[in-house]
């Protein structure tokens, strides 16, 4: 499904036209970020971040199907075989900085995507299920990253696994069992070990493929833009290929030099100290800390420090830290506005720049700061107007906002006039 | 805008500003392929062997305890060796054959160390497919020539260790070693 | 029904939080009261020491490995640090890219002691190192077990500077006064530190089950520098930065290449998304 004006796929050579009869996957690739796939011409660099997604997940693949050919799942040599990996593998060191820094880039691109998401309202109709699919691969994207965490077998990856497995026990009547059976054990050890090496080695395999059905239902409608307008001519668009392939070339150069600056002269500048001391199940470390891209919702764990009626304070913290995600399922109809970007959505633009930006940046603060004042207070206030955003505010806001006027097309935007505005108006 | 020909080439353009751009174009591209092909090295180098196992590539074996006739199996580069002391008839036995019968010409004098002809050292690595050949102690099978029988394709090799009947192509491997005193050989 | 419920939903958890937060300010304002901050003041909050700053040939994007300071490092584990803390993750065979030659590796491997699991007999028995072992195991009869050295310098906070400013920084702890003139002992007459265990403001609370392990000429340098405490400290540092790290310099080489080729790569990539736009307004 396309525009009525996009480039077809017309191979010249004889093989090509074999191949396009037999099996049309060039066909596919041309369609789908090639030149037959029609983009608005006025994507800014926001939308660069899709592909930078893309790239990391190979990466990170790449990367780990190789780091699994030398390490070992098995609790007593895990820390050493990673250990091995960083002195004796040829070009080892250099693969697992890539690996675990590739995991921080990953989420790194994927919060800019999800920012342009609420920034452009891409999430509302009719890209819902574009935007469900990409909470999914969010979900994915922590679970695998969470285990893949807990492999080095070093003192955070042991006592991150103990906590967050925990907080399932925080579920009534079934939650204690439910904790054993996920680690096979009572406390994490070999069983969990091994499982989180199999499910961390599946994941990335399953998000692959919600990552083409995202993809694919991007291609219904076609990708938004920072004016929300929808394409209405041929004029609105430059076909994928070379105009975007150009620019994420240049973006992803960009992206490249800052991560490979990260990977080559600081590579444990994101990583926690502890995880170079092997797992110890008689000793927790002084503060535990998870990796920084699950800081604002380890935040939120944390803020609920006291019982609310009758719900004990554990399971309202769990419940809270699910929910601050699940919340994102129900956004395309928590969001009535008729008009999609925030670009002329003057009052829900400054409560996403000045009330949810700053919001989540001070949850992140204090998820990685030790569980005492002022953080702990700061997360709360945090926390409560995080649940108020998306859940109060936003359906108030669209309801009460008065939009700024919108231009008639993506073309009139670009260039103030439109020559099918006036034939528009005209009908 | 059917192509990347049509898109590079405006009605206005004139043929030299053209080809600038092709060529910067072009330039991007293999940049970006020869970038890619730096990324293969060390994908595939990290699947050779690796520091440590490298290090392991010298074994000392001590031998005192072999008596004549028989032998032991000792371990180099994680694969068997066998460190075999002859008896005067097995050597005899080996220099009788002519040359011209073997399949892979050489003489026990040239698979052993000068004056230590009696010492016969081989990997316990059939030529054939890799499996470990039978006959390092009297009592294990010998085959026909007395000196390796390999279970898996019944290649049989005589007492200097050489391909006599069987799929096997070459003799069983020498790998480089030395005497470092009359108790202990240095391999690799 | 998600316009119904969600604010709702969003007005609970927002009261929840709201609730906890109410609750921790009337549980914290006495201690705000009375101390002026949210908790108060513990010895180790008042008394313990950041590292101080170590310079080492090794720091920076340029950093390389000074191999003598190295070899006189690791002259401190072998005479020093080896009683009781060992250095599993390193080879014997590690030691030749620190500038020893392959007979001295196998020297310095045949002075320690390595115990291998003899399959014929069933029984571990030691002998002399090889190359190609690690560093043995230590075991140690007294209390706890000495942390493996291996990782010490990314395993902790301050790395290098954290280790030289331990091994230098044990103090007398009657009339310890830190920076800005407080009396430890006049403020917590408590926390006095009990037999057996040292005190050093360096180490996260105060008070450090090794005794100070080092001395002046507690090892004879074979290039003549003469062994004082601080710099015996700053020798172990720099080696343990390399038995954490041993690929720290090449991994600054490589990344210098990689970084040049990417910037000429991205030019390149920016020139030509300019003149692919160049026709398109956007």
């Amino acid at each position: 499904m396309s525009f009525p004006w996009a480039n077809e796929y017309k191979p010249s050579h004889p093989l090509m036209q074999w191949l396009d009869e037999k099996l049309p996957l060039p066909r596919f690739v041309y369609n789908a970020i090639g030149a037959g796939y029609p983009v608005p011409r006025n994507l800014s660099y926001w939308y660069n971040f899709g592909v930078l997604a893309g790239v990391c997940l190979v990466l990170q693949i790449i990367t780990g199907v190789v780091l699994a050919m030398h390490y070992a799942a098995d609790s007593t040599v895990a820390f050493n075989s990673t250990e091995h990996i960083m002195r004796d593998v040829n070009w080892g060191w250099m693969l697992r900085y890539m690996h675990a820094n590739g995991a921080s880039a990953f989420f790194v691109v994927i919060y800019v995507h999800i920012f342009r998401g609420f920034l452009f309202g891409s999430y509302k109709a009719p890209r819902e299920m574009i935007w469900l699919l990409g909470v999914v691969i969010f979900l994915l994207m922590m679970a695998t990253a969470f285990m893949g965490y807990v492999l080095p077998w070093g003192q955070m990856s042991f006592w991150g696994a103990q906590v967050i497995t925990g907080l399932f026990s925080a579920i009534p009547i079934v939650g204690d069992a439910l904790h054993t059976w996920l680690l096979g054990g009572f406390a994490p050890g070999q069983a969990a070990l091994n499982r989180f090496f199999s499910l961390h080695f599946l994941l990335p395999f399953v998000i692959v493929g919600a990552v083409i059905l995202h993809i694919w239902a991007l291609h219904i409608p076609g990708s938004t833009n920072p004016t929300g307008v929808e394409v209405k001519s041929e004029s609105d668009t430059v076909p994928f290929h070379p105009y975007y392939t150009a620019k994420d070339g240049f973006g992803l150069g960009v992206f490249l030099l800052v991560y490979c600056a990260i990977v080559y002269f600081a590579p444990n500048m994101l990583g926690h100290p502890d995880n170079y001391i092997p797992a110890n199940p008689m000793q927790t470390p002084a503060e535990i800390v998870p990796e920084w891209y699950f800081w604002p919702f380890y935040a939120i764990l944390r803020s609920f420090t006291f019982d609310f009626f009758f719900i004990p304070a554990k399971l309202m913290g769990v419940m809270a830290m699910f929910a601050s995600i699940l919340v994102w399922f129900f956004l395309p109809w928590l969001d009535t506005s008729p008009v999609r970007s925030t670009k002329y959505r003057p009052l829900l633009r400054k409560f996403i720049w000045f009330g949810l930006l700053p919001c989540v940046i001070v949850l992140g603060y204090c998820g990685g700061s030790p569980a005492h004042e002022p953080f702990v207070m700061a997360a709360q206030i945090a926390t409560a107007y995080y649940f108020l955003h998306f859940l109060v505010i936003l359906p108030v806001v669209s309801l009460i906002e008065r939009p700024e006027p919108l231009p008639f097309s993506i073309t009139e935007s670009v260039l103030g006039k439109d020559e099918h505005a006036v034939l528009g108006q005209g009908n | 805008m059917a192509d990347e020909a049509t898109i590079d080439a405006p009605g206005t353009e004139s043929g030299e500003g053209v080809r600038r751009r092709d060529f910067i174009n072009v330039a991007a591209v293999s940049t970006a392929g020869v970038g890619g092909l730096f990324v293969l090295y060390p994908l595939i180098s990290q699947m050779a062997p690796s520091a440590d196992v490298l290090a392991q590539s010298t074994t000392e074996v001590d031998i005192s305890s072999i008596v004549e006739g028989s032998g032991i199996v000792a371990v180099f580069r994680s694969q068997p060796l066998f460190v075999r002391k002859l008896t005067a008839k097995e050597i005899s036995e080996a220099d009788a054959v002519k040359l011209s019968d073997l399949r892979d010409p050489q003489t026990l004098e040239q698979r052993t160390k000068a004056g230590k002809k009696e010492w016969l050292i081989t990997m316990g690595v059939c030529t054939h497919l890799g499996c470990v050949p039978q006959g390092i102690t009297p009592e294990q099978n010998r085959g026909e020539y007395g000196g390796y029988f390999c279970p898996c394709h019944g290649s049989q090799y005589d007492t200097a260790a050489r391909i006599r009947k069987g799929p096997a192509p070459r003799n069983l491997d020498v790998p480089e070693y030395a005497f470092k005193s009359d108790t202990v050989v240095k391999v690799g | 029904m998600v316009r119904i419920l969600g604010p709702f939903i969003g007005l609970f958890f927002a009261l929840g939080a709201l609730w906890a937060f109410a609750n921790g300010a009337i549980a914290d304002a006495p201690v705000l009261a009375q101390y002026g901050h949210f908790t108060a003041p513990t010895a180790e909050t008042v008394f313990h020491k950041e590292p101080e700053a170590l310079r080492l040939q090794s720091d920076g994007p340029f950093g390389t490995w000074n191999k003598e300071q190295l070899q006189r490092g690791f002259a401190v584990y072998d005479n020093v640090c080896k009683a009781c803390h060992s250095l599993s993750h390193v080879s014997f065979r590690d030691l030749e890219q620190i500038g020893y030659s392959e007979a001295e590796v196998k020297a310095i491997a045949k002075t320690y002691q390595v115990p291998h699991y003899n399959a014929a007999t069933g029984e571990v028995a030691t002998a002399d190192g090889k190359p190609t072992d690690h560093f043995p195991p230590v075991v140690y009869a007294g209390q706890g077990s000495p942390p493996d050295l291996s990782l010490i310098t990314k395993a902790r906070e301050g790395g290098a500077a954290y280790v030289h400013s331990l091994l230098t920084g044990y103090a007398d702890q009657a009339g310890y006064k830190n920076d800005k003139g407080q009396e430890l002992l006049k403020m917590f007459p408590d926390i006095k530190t009990p037999d057996g265990l040292h005190f050093n403001p360096y180490f996260a609370n105060l008070n450090i089950a090794m005794p100070p392990p080092l001395t002046d000429d507690a090892v004879t340098y074979s290039d003549g520098t003469k062994a004082t405490v601080d710099q015996e400290a700053q020798d172990v540092a720099a080696f343990l930065t390399w038995t954490a790290e041993p690929s720290l310099v090449k991994r600054h080489q490589v990344g210098w290449a990689v970084l040049g080729f990417l910037l000429f790569a991205t030019v390149l990539a920016y020139m030509s998304k300019r003149t692919i736009w160049a026709e398109k307004e956007h």
